[in-house]
């Protein structure tokens, strides 16, 4: 499998620049042979409410067809601002994607949930297809995803 | 500079165009399969109607898309369970996969990217832009060979793959061209270069209170299915989420609690704009027009293909000049204006005899014209194609500008040969139109404009010997074009005439060559060939072809054609030697411009001597019974009248209507042109109805029937110049 692998320093509301109490966390995507071409995948987190807390990653270029990670697009009220700077390629069926991200250390054990739409041309739109709790505990085990992604993991 | 964009964008382009073509013309199948495959919704149905029936089968429906071939297809969540297929909106059931076809995605990506992504989306639109900028400069470079956009799909003549290209050309020219604009247009939607405001029904909250059934939502039951494009259900997880609508017309929300549309945003002029070039581009909605845009893309690599050969017969017949003198120091001076560059060939052929002859010749395109830098320059020999409706040759561009614009011209006198072909209208016609700009300004003549016609050697050999004689040398031209393949002929019977009256003619009958399966399928060699072609002999003993026209046609079964014993000719003495049994190397020389045509209108036929040939082949072809009327010459009927026996029969089949002889070998000699003005009245008629005239036979006396004619028609206000614009004059002479 190929790996992609994207280093970022990048500043949003969770994530920091190279500071105190911020760590670089890794996310895997396993994608899925679906018989597609590129996925669009959206990262973001909610808080324990369940109310938006902002994006991580972008996975796709073209704004246009943000409004296909519906999931994302609703919470972010389809806001492209809220990806500035970070977003990437869309990932190929069967590839493994790897993210590196410093993220705030506040995020985990607070009741934040990462979630990832995902989206492929001519083919449905996937809201939600993974909804993972961040947890130092929940770090290295992977959560199946649905249609497009066959599991999400993170690691320290 | 048409040309100029069209080679070397063609030659470049070629591969990429062609692949695009071809994978966009497999691509067009595809909505048409669509369009007969799909379950059609029953009339009238309503969005509400449908979604219910589905979701009566799957209770967690997520979404349902309409594409425009109608194809219906659903997305749900039973329990964990994620599914989706085409649904028949007759019983609301998933009839078959939704995943889409491997090979369909397949050709899209290579199509539109190649797959390498963005960069290949750069260059399939590289590709489009060179398809365009091919279509543009290819329907000037067509408009300007036959004369203009109003005679677009005239017939045309020549080499095999120059005709094939440009008749592919003139058909698909349209498709291609808005193929490629739209293609571009698709591109520069892709990376956002134009921004289309695409209706946006934002977020809309519901109402509070208990969801409607689907079948009560009014915002759904007023909707038909066929307006439909795309419906999403309320995600349960979000409190007073909406039912999301996309429809022909725009985007909006149903409110689930109300069954009202809110928020509803009318799809834009651009948007409606960018569907149409979608579906125009993609056939998805238009199956019909897609499959035609489909048809015209394979002409393209085909048009590849004959183009990059048209291109290399012209490299491959691009003629070295060797010994070519400065341009200050050269006695003659041999200026060329070729289009093809077949005439380049007879340049060489001719400076190298001249140089041979111990003068020195500097030989230079036309568009080289620099009087002012022949210094000792003797003579200045033009050779002069035409290009289309008169126009220059490319290889004599600003030759008549500069000519016009000088004070002064040279004091070396001037011969000009043209190069045509009799079979169009304009025959030569740049060559007179640099013969009259000379005379006007005074330019005194070496030679009286001569003409080759078709490459034919014999002409070139000729004009040779008349240049020779105005420069007191001996001087034999001897320039063979590339010979086709010939075949062996074998002589079956040979009727003689005319010896008495010293003019010795020999009707000659071979038998048909064998024909091999692949020319029976390309029409090549003896395969296809009309009266009225032409078949080249070579002698023994010189490698100059020799063109007789053609008196039958294949399905005569049998070669057949006239010839006259020149004194001294090598050809026509072999030929008229031959013995039954005997056989000579021959070949096909297709002559589209001297044929009878279909229809119905009457005939005049018009010759002399073994100028009857074809006609009588037209004759004999005429099972028809279009009233043929037949104006023939010889010198005596008891000693030349060939076909003699042959005519009185054809008369009284019918193939025959009118048959008139002219006599010179007697008290009151009478030539054919006397036989048509004693019947002006019957031709005036005859012209006056449609009738197509046709001439075969010597110069001379192709001359004298076009004077005869000119004095005929006058009086109708009627030429045989405006008659050979029509097509409807035609000479074969030699």
């Amino acid at each position: 499998m190929k790996k992609i692998f994207a280093a970022l320093v990048v500043t949003s509301a969770l994530t920091m620049p190279a500071v105190a109490y911020a760590k670089p966390v890794t996310f895997t995507v396993d994608m899925n042979r679906y018989g597609g071409d590129g996925a669009y995948l959206a990262f973001y987190v909610t808080d324990a409410s369940g109310a938006y807390a902002g994006s991580l990653w972008m996975a796709g270029e073209k704004s246009k067809y943000y409004k296909h990670l519906s999931g994302w697009y609703r919470a972010s009220a389809g806001n492209t601002a809220e990806v500035d700077g970070i977003t990437g390629a869309s990932v190929g069926q069967g590839k493994t994607l790897a993210i590196e991200l410093d993220l705030q250390d506040a995020l985990f054990d607070a009741g934040y949930t990462l979630h990832v739409d995902a989206s492929v041309e001519d083919m449905q739109d996937s809201p939600r297809e993974v909804s993972i709790p961040l947890t130092t505990d929940g770090a290295g085990q992977p959560a199946a995803g649905t249609v497009y992604i066959n599991s999400v993991t993170y690691g320290f | 500079m048409s040309r100029f964009l069209h080679r070397w964008p063609g030659l470049f382009a070629a591969l990429l165009v062609s692949v695009i073509a071809l994978s966009g013309a497999a691509l067009s199948v595809f909505p048409a399969l669509d369009r007969v495959t799909v379950p059609q919704a029953p009339a009238g149905m309503t969005v509400a109607e449908l979604a219910a029936s589905i979701q009566a089968i799957h209770p967690g429906l997520t979404e349902i898309r309409r594409s425009p071939s109608g194809r219906i297809t659903a997305w749900w969540v039973d329990g964990d369970v994620q599914g989706y297929g085409h649904v028949d909106p007759q019983t609301g059931q998933a009839t078959a996969s939704a995943d889409p076809d491997p090979v369909e995605r397949w050709l899209t990506n290579f199509h539109r990217s190649l797959f390498l992504d963005d960069t290949g989306r750069v260059i399939t639109a590289i590709g489009a832009a060179m398809m365009l900028v091919l279509a543009v400069t290819g329907a000037m470079l067509v408009a300007r060979r036959v004369g203009g956009f109003r005679r677009w799909f005239t017939p045309l003549k020549g080499p095999f793959s120059g005709r094939l290209h440009v008749e592919l050309a003139r058909v698909a020219v349209f498709a291609l061209v808005l193929s490629a604009t739209t293609a571009l247009w698709m591109t520069a939607d892709n990376f956002e270069l134009v921004t289309i405001d695409l209706a946006d029904a934002g977020f809309a909250e519901a109402a509070e209170g208990a969801q409607l059934p689907l079948v009560q939502m009014q915002a759904l039951v007023d909707l038909p299915l066929s307006d439909l494009r795309n419906l999403q259900m309320p995600d349960p997880t979000f409190a007073g989420d909406t039912l999301r609508l996309e429809t022909a017309t725009g985007a909006g929300h149903v409110d689930p609690t109300t069954g009202a549309l809110i928020g509803w945003d009318e799809a834009g002029f651009g948007q409606q704009v960018s569907e149409t070039i979608y579906m125009l581009h993609t056939g998805q909605g238009a199956a019909v027009l897609g499959l035609v845009l489909g048809l015209m893309a394979l002409a393209v690599p085909v048009m590849a293909a004959t183009g990059a050969l048209v291109w290399l017969a012209g490299q491959r017949s691009r003629v070295r000049i060797s010994a070519n003198q400065p341009v200050g120091k050269a006695e003659t001076i041999l200026l060329v204006g070729s289009e093809g560059g077949s005439t380049w060939g007879f340049a060489a052929t001719l400076h190298a005899a001249l140089t041979a002859t111990g003068q020195s010749v500097h030989t230079a395109p036309m568009s080289a014209f620099a009087p002012e830098r022949y210094r000792v320059a003797k003579r200045i020999i033009v050779l002069a194609a035409t290009y289309g409706d008169g126009d220059a040759p490319s290889s004599a561009n600003g030759f008549l500008d500069r000519l016009a614009a000088m004070d002064r011209v040279p004091d070396a006198p001037l011969a000009v040969l043209g190069f045509g072909d009799r079979g169009y209208p304009t025959y030569c016609a740049y060559a007179d139109a640099v013969v009259a700009a000379a005379q006007s300004k005074g330019w005194r003549e070496l030679l009286p404009l001569d003409t080759v016609d078709r490459q034919s050697p014999q002409d070139f050999a000729r004009w040779g010997r008349a240049l020779g004689q105005a420069l007191g040398i001996d001087l034999e031209l001897v320039h063979q074009p590339v010979l086709p393949a010939t075949e062996l002929l074998t002589l079956i019977s040979r009727r003689e005439y005319g010896v008495e009256v010293q003019a010795p003619t020999v009707i000659l009958r071979f038998a048909l060559p064998e024909v091999t399966a692949w020319q029976r399928l390309t029409g090549a060699g003896f395969a296809r060939f009309a009266a009225g072609d032409l078949i080249g002999v070579v002698p023994d003993g010189s490698p100059v072809t020799r063109l007789y026209s053609l008196a039958s046609a294949r399905r005569d079964g049998f070669v057949e054609i006239v010839v006259k014993k020149q004194p001294g000719g090598l050809c026509s003495g072999q030929l008229y030697a031959l013995d039954v049994g005997q056989a000579v190397p021959a070949f096909v020389r297709h002559n589209p411009g001297f044929q009878p045509g279909r229809g119905r209108a009457p005939l005049i036929l018009i010759g002399a001597g073994t100028g009857i040939g074809p006609l009588a082949g037209f004759v004999r072809g005429n099972g028809r019974q279009r009233p043929i009327h037949l104006f023939f010459g010889m010198r005596h009927p008891g000693s030349d009248f060939l076909y003699g026996d042959e005519m009185r029969q054809w008369q009284a089949s019918g193939h025959l209507a009118l048959l008139v002889t002219a006599v010179s070998r007697r008290t009151q000699p009478r030539y054919v042109q006397d036989a048509l003005r004693a019947e002006a009245a019957e031709l005036t008629r005859l012209i006056g109805a449609g009738a197509r005239v046709m001439v075969c036979g010597g110069r001379d006396m192709a001359a004298g029937v076009r004077q005869a004619l000119g004095d005929i028609l006058a009086p109708s206000g009627l030429t045989p110049a405006t008659l050979k614009a029509q097509g409807r004059y035609l000479e074969d002479v030699y």
